[in-house]
């Protein structure tokens, strides 16, 4: 009895999930009228706005995940070795991101970095990348903050510091070859999940008015009928390549720490 | 942390009574001003500019505007849909979870469910906006087979994808694994021994159920819930690429109001993306407090 509910809810829950992969995978072949075939993703491919927006978003995603890395796996570090008593409010700031929502915080960006501001960011492209690029900093900011600090709880951050230190090595060698290496695995699972949202993102690209591809998959989804779901097979790709690399990584590090 | 600081040279450890305490500041400054500057002022901005008028001086008449019929209607029918999504998406993510966990499948199946979990609860924004429009629109897989193949006219039922329905609908998928996710450990944290007591005692399945699992659970679920809700109040991109702006929901409302004023009152708007960060503020403070309590039991 009881295993007929379970299988019920799981066959249930199953056939909710792959409906739509399904749908959009059989609708994505379907452009050719009365054959399958895969011409919405040659369209789609071939399309040279896919490949700037795509191109720009990929872009965008490296930048953040090198800014996030700088700010956080030292910021991290310092506060687990110096200022332990900090570690809840910071924690606290890292999880605001997900208390208020993205288009709020874009439009405090509009209202605060416009041309007549102090910083006034939105001027220039150029400038309009950087604010994208914090943007998307903060919205990672609690997935990349948690891999971190979860990865520095299992070294001893204090041993490795004070051995690095009686050998000589100044603050900037002890994080990029003491403590970097150390959390490598937990830096990677924040990175490909900040990818995974950076890559699709809509909402901050679309009302800084910056070329990304999540804009132009809206903006392809309003106008045409096959290629749309071409791309969500693509973005589902994606995800998952994101999702699987984190399980990747951890997995492999896994093997590496049980053979020692 | 290691325990034996006391024998550390007294060089590297920090004493209080030493003069160098605010240099380590310095190690957590440019973190502050990141966030200051990216994230704390933009929301002040917003919070203070909801009190503000044009000019600057303080006033209520913003928050006041909220309150007309189409403003709140776009709440309403938002705090609807979130609601929905959020109590649909606890129930039958809670079955899935309670179904590998406890209900004698496979052990197998388990790891590839946490797994399309993970994928499935970031697969949101616009692709999935496709994903349904391909599978439940007007010329989507299953409308077609149902209407083909069993004559079931989805649009002569009253269905419609662009609609309450039909967005709780979609929010759904990444509403379910999210659930899964958080609930899966909450459900592994109920002990064999406290089933095993119950039964000894005399208890019935139901009422170990109501009486010991339910009550364990209790802050877990609603704390989800409470985390779902926000979920799907600040999400933007499904609702705008599924439905353009033909839904009045407060998102929507927002976003048409960043990109071209509609209300025809700046400040209007300060207030429109305060009155969503209450909302979601409330929420996750919900959230966090009951997954504080919950955590009691499930060491």
């Amino acid at each position: 009895m009881k295993r007929i509910w379970a299988w019920g809810a799981l066959i249930f829950g199953l056939l909710y999930f792959f409906l739509p992969l399904i749908g959009m995978t059989n609708f994505s072949l379907k452009m050719r009228r009365g054959e399958y075939s895969f011409d919405a993703y040659a369209r789609v491919l071939a399309d040279p706005k896919f490949q700037e927006t795509f191109g720009f978003s990929v872009m965008m995603a490296l930048f953040t995940i090198l800014f996030g890395i700088l700010l956080i796996v030292p910021t991290a570090y310092w506060v687990r070795l110096k200022m332990p008593g900090l570690r809840p409010y910071i924690e606290f700031i890292t999880l605001l991101p997900l208390v208020i929502p993205a288009i709020v915080i874009v439009f405090g960006y509009i209202r605060l970095y416009n041309t007549s501001s102090w910083l006034p960011l939105t001027g220039t492209i150029m400038g309009t990348n950087v604010l994208l690029v914090f943007g998307y900093a903060t919205l990672a900011l609690p997935y990349m903050y948690r891999a971190v600090d979860t990865g520095l709880r299992t070294i001893d951050v204090t041993t490795l510091t004070e051995a690095a230190q009686s050998l000589g090595a100044g603050w900037v060698t002890i994080l990029s070859r003491i403590i970097l290496p150390n959390v490598l695995v937990a830096v990677l699972s924040g990175a490909f999940l900040t990818f995974a949202i950076v890559i699709g993102e809509f909402t901050m690209a679309a009302l800084l008015n910056r070329p990304a591809f999540g804009p132009y998959m809206q903006l392809l989804g309003a106008n045409r009928a096959y290629e749309p779901a071409a791309l969500a097979v693509i973005a589902f790709g994606i995800t998952w390549a994101c999702m699987g690399l984190i399980q990747l990584v951890t997995r492999f590090s896994k093997h590496t720490r049980a053979q020692r | 942390m290691p325990s034996d600081k006391s024998s550390m040279p007294a060089a590297t450890v920090p004493v209080t009574a030493r003069r160098n305490f605010p240099l380590h500041w310095l190690g957590v400054l440019p973190f502050l001003i990141f966030v200051t500057l990216f994230l704390i002022m933009p929301t002040m901005k917003i919070v203070l500019g909801a009190f503000q008028t044009p000019d600057g001086t303080l006033t209520l008449d913003n928050i006041r505007g909220l309150f007309t019929p189409s403003i709140m209607a776009a709440y309403w029918i938002s705090i609807k849909i979130s609601l929905a999504s959020a109590l649909l998406g606890c129930i039958i993510g809670f079955a899935m979870s309670a179904a590998i966990v406890l209900g004698g499948l496979p052990q197998w199946i388990r790891g590839p469910l946490l797994t399309f979990s993970g994928v499935a609860s970031n697969f949101a924004g616009v692709p999935l906006a496709f994903a349904f429009l391909a599978t439940l629109g007007p010329v989507g897989m299953l409308t077609v087979f149902l209407k083909s193949e069993l004559g079931l006219d989805l649009r002569l039922l009253g269905f419609n994808l662009l609609s309450f329905w039909g967005l709780t609908l979609t929010y759904l998928f990444f509403q379910i694994p999210l659930m899964v996710l958080i609930i899966t450990p909450a459900i592994d944290g109920l002990k064999r021994e406290w089933r095993e007591a119950a039964e000894i005692l005399g208890a019935t399945g139901p009422q170990y159920w109501r009486m010991v699992a339910f009550p364990i659970l209790f802050p877990s679920l609603l704390g989800t819930l409470a985390l779902l809700f926000a979920n799907a109040f600040g999400a933007v991109a499904t609702a705008i690429a599924l439905t353009g702006s033909s839904l009045n929901i407060v998102p929507i409302l927002l976003f048409a109001q960043i990109r071209g004023d509609v209300l025809g009152d700046p400040h209007l708007g300060y207030a429109l993306a305060f009155g969503m960060i209450v909302i979601t503020g409330i929420a996750n403070t919900i959230y966090i407090w009951l997954r504080a309590r919950s955590e009691r039991w499930l060491k």
